[in-house]
C-alpha cells in the first residue's frame, strides 16, 4: 500500500504543481490579489506532497519491499540501514524523486523567507518555480515512475545497490549537488520574474543575490565531494577525469560563479542588467542540460544512468520549452538601451567584467568539449573523444589568466580606480608574493616552475586580501568596531577567494608533486616512496557485512618512526559478485599516502600494489569547502534582512541620479 | 531494458576496479612515458575510461601493446598513430591540433578573443571620462552611500 | 545590428544546439564505426587452425568473403553460430578468425556445432585482431575481391540483421546474393 501512497503523493504534487504555475501568474496578468496570494500556500503543499511521496519510497526501501522495482534493482537485504536509505536517491527514477523534493524545498523557501516581496513578484517567482516543478513531476511520473511494481515476479531478494555507492560520500554527495543545481532555479525564477514585469532594476538583483549564493556554495559542496569520493572510491588516486558528468555539474558552478560576481554589480551599480539576466538563464539551463546529458545516454560516460532515448526525448522538449521560452521572453522583454551609468577603466566595474569574460569562456570552452564528440558524430564528421588532456591544456591557462585580475578586485573601488592608489596598497603584497612563490619551491628539492607559479599567485590573492583587511581595520577607530562595520557579505568574499586560493596550491602542488608507483609485493616486502618506508606486513581475510575481502596490511614508516597502519581491501560483494577495490588513505594537511590493491600477481601469493605519495592534495577539496563557506556567510549579511520591499534607493539610481 | 542495465552495471563494476599493471620498465623516462601515454588513450570498448583505468581485456591488450612498442624504442608519435591506425580518433583523448579537431583548440582562443573585444566595447562605451564626470560634491556624496551601503 | 535583433542572439545559438542534441538522441556514442573501412585488410602470416599451413591475405583476393572474429569464450558466437552455417550453406564464403583461442577447443566447437567456415586462421595471441582494430568478439569484416575491408559488423549476425542491413552490403561491394538470403528491401 505504501509505494501506491506514494504514488498518490506525487500525483496530488503534480496537480499543485500546475495551480502553482498558472494561477498565480493568472492573478498577477489580472492583478487579482486572491489569485496571487495562493502561490505560497500552493507551494507548501507542493512541499508536503513531495515529501510525503519521497518518505513512502525511503520507507519501502528500509522495508525491504522487493516488490518495488527500483528497490528490488538497488537494494539487498544484507544492505546496511544507512546505505538502504541513500540507494533512494541511487538510481534514475529515486534520484529524480530527490531532485523534485528540492526543487519544492527551495520553492517553499522563497515562499517562507521572501514575504517582504511585492506580491506580484513573489506570485511571479513561485509560479517560474511552479513551472519547472510541473516539467520534472510528469517526467518522473511518465517515463519514470519509481514506484512501479514487479507483480507478479517480485523477487525473494533485491540485486543490491552498486557497491561504489555504498559509500559515506555518496549519502550526501547528490542531495548537496541537486541543492545547487535546483538552487539555481531560484536565480532563473527571479529573472523571469524581472522580465514579465518589466522592471529589470537593482532590486531584483538584490533579492535573488542571497539565493544564488546559496545554491552556489551548495554546487560547490557537491562537486567538492563527488571529487573526494572517485579520489578514494573509484582507487585510482584521480580526482577530476572531466567525463561528461563531472562536466555537467561543473558547467552551472562556472556560469553561476559568472552570475554571484555580475549580480555584484548589478545590484551594487545598476549595471549589466540585461547580462545578469541572461547569465542567471544560462545557469539554470546548463542545470538542466546536464540533467538531458546524464540521463539521456547521449554522450558515454563512467557514470551515467541506465539511459532510455524516451526519457531524452522528453527532457529535450522540456528543456526546448524552458530554456527556448525564456530567450524569447528575454529578447522580447530586456531592455535594448543601456542604461547611462558609467565607470572608468580602473575600476571593480572592470575587474568584475573580468571575472565575467574568463568564466563565461571557461564554461563555453567546456560545454564545446563535453558536446564536440556529438556534434561531430552528428555532422556525420566520424567518432571523436575529448579528454583530460584537452581540458587540462585549455582551462589551465584560463585561471591563471584570472588570478591577476582577482588579486585586484577586493582592493579596488567602485566606479574609479586610480593606478597609484593600486601601486600604494598592492605593491608590497607583490613582492612579497613573488618573493615567496619563487623562493618555497626550493625547499622540495626539485624546483618546478609551475609549482612557483602556482604560489605566486595564491600569494598575490592571500596578500592582498590580507592587505585590504588590515587597511580597512586600521580605518576605524577601534578593532571592534572596525570588525563589527564591516559586513558579513565582505568576510564571505575573502573566506571565498583564500579557498581559491588554496585549491589553485593544491591542484598544482599534488598534479606536480604527486609520486605514484605500480608494483608486485607479497607479504614481507617493504617499499620506499618519497621517503616513506611501505611494508606489506601480512595479507588476511575480512567479512564485512554484505562483502568478504582480501585485506593488505601495510605498515608505514618514516625515519624509524611508524606514521600508519594502512589497510587496502580487495572486496567481492556477496548479493551481486562485484568486485570493488577499497583503497587505503592516510590523510594529512601536507600529504596523503594512498595504497591500492590491484590483482594477486602468480600463485607465490603477490599482489600488484598501487602506493601513492600525494601532496597537499587536501588543500583543494579545504579551498572548496572554503569557497561554499565564504558563500554561506555572505547570506548573513544584514542588508538582505532588510525591509527588501521597501525602495531604497541603491547606490547604482543615485549614482545615475547623479548624472542626469 | 533489463539487459541495457546489466551492461551498465558491468561496466561499473569494471571501473571500480584499480587496474595494476607491474611492468618492468628499462627506464624511468619510459615509466613516465608509459603514465601519460596509457591515460592519454581512451580504451575503445568501455564507457569513457583510458587504457590506464580500464580492465577491459582490450585494454590490457593495448597496454600490453604499448609497454612492448616503448621499449623497443618507438616514439609517442608512432606509437599514437599505430593506435590511431586501428580504432580511429576516437582512442586519442587529445585530439591532434590538426584536421576537423582543430576547431577545437582554436575555440578557446577564439571564444576568448571575443570576449576581449566585447570587454573593451562595453569599457569605451562606458568609460567616465567621457561623460560630464561627477563633482567633487557628487562624488563624495556617492562614495558615502556607497560606503553606507556597504556597512549597513 | 540593431539592438534589439542582438538580444535574439541567446535564442538562435540554443535552437542550433538543441537540433543538435535531437539528433544525438538516434545517434549510438557507442557505435563505432572500424578505422579500416575501404583499407586493404592487414597483411598477415598465421596458421590454419585445420591444417597447420601457413596462410596470408592472398585468401582473401578473388571473391568477397565475411571476416568472422570468434572465439569459444564468447558467448555471443555461440547465439549466432547457426546462422553463419546458414550463410555457408546458401553460398557466402565466410572465413573465421579464431581470436585469442585454444585450438582443441576450438576444433571440438566446430565439431559440435557444425562449420560454417570455410578455413579457419589461428590468431592466438591476438595480434590481427589488433591490427584490425577488434575490440570483442563476434565481429564480422565485409572484404571485397580486392581484399579491402568494406564494412565491419560488431555484434552477432543473425536473420534481422541480415535482411534489414548486411544483404544490401554484401550485394552491394560485389557479392552474388542468393535469393534465400535477399534483404527486406530489394
Amino acid at each position: 500500500m505504501i509505494p501506491e501512497f506514494g504514488h498518490f503523493a506525487l500525483i496530488v504534487a503534480l496537480c499543485l504543481a500546475v495551480l502553482l504555475a498558472s494561477v498565480p501568474l493568472w492573478g498577477a496578468w489580472r492583478r487579482n490579489t486572491g489569485a496571487m496570494a495562493l502561490a505560497p500556500g500552493l507551494a507548501m503543499g507542493l512541499l508536503v506532497f513531495s515529501g510525503i511521496s519521497f518518505a513512502c519510497l525511503a520507507v519501502a526501501f528500509l522495508q525491504d519491499d522487493f516488490s518495488v522495482e527500483v528497490v528490488a534493482n538497488n537494494s539487498n537485504s544484507l544492505l546496511p540501514a544507512i546505505y538502504k536509505f541513500s540507494a533512494v536517491w541511487g538510481n534514475h527514477e529515486g534520484s529524480l524523486l530527490l531532485w523534485i523534493l528540492i526543487l519544492a524545498v527551495w520553492t517553499a523557501a522563497v515562499a517562507t523567507f521572501s514575504r517582504q516581496l511585492p506580491l506580484l513578484v513573489l506570485s511571479r517567482v513561485l509560479a517560474v518555480m511552479g513551472f519547472v516543478a510541473v516539467g520534472f513531476l510528469s517526467f518522473s511520473l511518465l517515463t519514470s515512475n519509481p514506484f512501479a511494481r514487479l507483480i507478479p515476479g517480485t523477487p525473494a531478494d533485491g540485486q543490491d545497490l552498486n557497491p561504489l555507492l555504498q559509500d559515506p560520500g555518496l549519502i550526501i554527495h547528490p542531495p548537496l549537488l541537486y541543492m545547487g543545481y535546483v538552487g539555481f532555479s531560484v536565480a532563473f525564477a527571479f529573472a523571469i520574474a524581472a522580465l514579465l514585469g518589466g522592471r529589470l532594476d537593482a532590486s531584483w538583483a538584490r533579492w535573488s543575490r542571497p539565493w544564488t549564493n546559496i545554491a552556489w556554495a551548495f554546487l560547490t559542496l557537491g562537486i567538492m565531494l563527488g571529487s573526494w569520493w572517485a579520489y578514494y572510491e573509484l582507487g585510482w588516486g584521480g580526482w577530476w577525469f572531466w567525463d561528461p558528468v563531472e562536466n555537467a555539474s561543473f558547467m552551472p558552478w562556472l556560469a553561476g560563479t559568472a552570475l554571484i560576481h555580475s549580480l555584484a554589480v548589478t545590484e551594487k551599480r545598476g549595471l549589466f542588467k540585461s547580462w545578469t539576466v541572461l547569465l542567471a538563464i544560462f545557469a539554470f539551463s546548463l542545470s538542466l542540460l546536464g540533467t538531458f546529458l546524464v540521463r539521456s545516454g547521449v554522450l558515454t560516460s563512467v557514470h551515467a544512468f541506465a539511459t532510455d532515448p524516451a526519457r531524452g526525448l522528453f527532457i529535450l522538449v522540456f528543456l526546448a520549452i524552458v530554456v527556448g521560452g525564456s530567450l524569447t521572453l528575454y529578447a522580447l522583454r530586456a531592455p535594448a538601451v543601456n542604461s547611462r551609468v558609467s565607470f572608468a577603466w580602473l575600476s571593480r566595474e572592470t575587474l568584475l567584467l573580468v571575472n565575467n569574460v574568463v568564466f563565461l569562456v571557461a564554461t563555453l570552452t567546456v560545454l564545446f568539449g563535453t558536446l564536440f564528440p556529438l556534434l561531430m558524430d552528428a555532422l556525420g564528421q566520424g567518432k571523436y573523444s575529448v579528454g583530460p588532456p584537452y581540458f587540462n591544456a585549455v582551462f589551465v591557462p584560463l585561471m591563471a589568466l584570472l588570478v591577476p585580475f582577482m588579486g585586484l578586485g577586493p582592493v579596488s573601488r567602485w566606479k574609479r580606480d586610480s593606478a597609484q592608489r593600486w601601486k600604494a596598497e598592492l605593491l608590497l603584497p607583490a613582492i612579497a608574493a613573488l618573493a615567496c612563490g619563487l623562493t618555497l619551491p626550493l625547499l622540495h628539492g626539485e624546483y618546478n616552475l609551475w609549482v612557483a607559479l602556482a604560489l605566486v599567485l595564491a600569494g598575490w590573492l592571500l596578500l592582498g586580501l590580507g592587505r585590504d583587511v588590515w587597511l580597512r581595520l586600521r580605518a576605524a577607530p577601534t578593532l571592534a568596531r572596525g570588525l563589527r562595520r564591516t559586513p558579513a557579505s565582505y568576510w564571505g568574499m575573502v573566506v571565498a577567494h583564500l579557498g581559491f586560493a588554496a585549491c589553485v596550491v593544491g591542484v598544482v602542488a599534488t598534479s606536480q608533486y604527486s609520486i605514484e608507483r605500480d608494483l608486485k609485493m607479497e607479504a614481507g616486502q617493504a617499499e620506499t616512496l618519497a621517503g616513506y618506508r611501505f611494508e606489506f606486513v601480512e595479507l588476511a581475510n575480512f567479512r564485512g557485512p554484505n562483502f568478504r575481502a582480501d585485506e593488505a596490511r601495510f605498515v608505514v614508516t618514516r625515519d624509524g618512526e611508524e606514521i600508519a597502519r594502512l589497510a587496502p581491501q580487495k572486496r567481492r560483494y556477496l548479493a551481486s559478485n562485484q568486485i570493488m577495490t577499497e583503497a587505503a588513505i592516510d590523510a594529512g594537511l601536507f600529504r596523503d599516502l594512498f595504497i591500492a590493491m590491484g590483482e594477486p600477481v602468480g600463485q607465490g601469493g603477490a599482489w600488484a600494489i598501487r602506493l601513492h605519495y600525494k601532496p597537499m592534495v587536501r588543500w583543494m577539496w579545504l579551498g572548496a569547502i572554503l569557497m561554499a563557506v565564504g558563500g554561506f556567510i555572505t547570506v548573513v549579511d544584514k542588508r538582505y534582512r532588510r525591509q527588501r520591499a521597501a525602495s531604497t534607493a541603491s547606490a547604482g539610481e543615485v549614482a545615475r541620479g547623479a548624472q542626469a | 531494458m533489463r539487459i541495457l542495465m546489466t551492461v551498465l552495471l558491468w561496466c561499473w563494476a569494471v571501473a571500480a576496479l584499480a587496474v595494476i599493471e607491474t611492468y618492468e620498465f628499462s627506464s624511468p623516462e619510459l615509466e613516465a612515458r608509459y603514465h601519460a601515454l596509457s591515460q592519454e588513450l581512451r580504451c575503445p570498448k568501455c564507457q569513457n575510461q583510458n587504457i590506464a583505468d580500464s580492465n577491459a581485456p582490450i585494454a590490457q591488450d593495448l597496454r600490453k601493446q604499448l609497454y612492448q612498442q616503448l621499449e623497443s624504442g618507438a616514439s609517442d608519435e608512432e606509437i599514437l598513430d599505430y593506435m590511431v591506425a586501428r580504432y580511429g580518433e576516437f582512442v586519442r583523448y587529445r585530439p591532434e591540433m590538426a584536421g576537423p579537431t582543430l576547431i577545437l583548440w582554436l575555440a578557446p582562443v577564439l571564444l576568448l578573443a571575443a570576449g576581449v573585444v566585447v570587454a573593451l566595447l562595453v569599457l569605451r562605451s562606458r568609460r567616465g571620462d567621457r561623460d560630464r564626470g561627477l563633482s567633487e560634491e557628487e562624488q563624495r556624496k556617492l562614495q558615502e552611500m556607497l560606503e553606507r551601503e556597504q556597512d549597513a | 545590428m540593431a539592438p534589439r535583433l542582438k538580444l535574439f542572439l541567446p535564442l538562435i545559438l540554443f535552437a542550433v544546439l538543441a537540433l543538435f542534441l535531437f539528433r544525438g538522441l538516434s545517434l549510438d556514442p557507442r557505435a563505432m564505426p572500424s578505422a579500416l573501412i575501404d583499407k586493404p585488410f592487414p597483411v598477415f602470416s598465421l596458421p590454419a587452425l585445420e591444417s597447420g599451413e601457413t596462410l596470408d591475405r592472398s585468401l582473401l583476393l578473388g571473391k568477397v568473403s565475411l571476416v568472422n572474429i570468434w572465439a569459444t569464450w564468447c558467448i555471443s558466437c555461440r547465439v549466432e553460430h547457426p546462422y553463419l552455417n546458414q550463410l555457408t550453406e546458401a553460398g557466402i564464403h565466410i572465413v573465421g578468425v579464431n581470436y585469442k583461442d585454444d585450438d582443441e577447443s576450438a576444433k571440438r566447437w566446430l565439431a559440435d556445432l557444425g562449420n560454417p567456415y570455410s578455413i579457419n586462421i589461428v590468431d592466438a595471441a591476438g595480434n590481427l585482431g589488433l591490427d584490425l582494430g577488434v575490440y570483442g568478439a563476434p565481429e564480422t569484416y565485409f572484404v571485397d575481391a580486392e581484399g579491402v575491408i568494406r564494412y565491419r559488423h560488431v555484434g552477432v549476425i543473425d536473420e534481422r540483421v541480415w535482411r534489414s542491413k548486411l544483404a544490401a552490403i554484401y550485394a552491394e561491394i560485389g557479392g552474388e546474393l542468393p535469393p534465400s538470403l535477399a534483404g527486406a528491401g530489394s
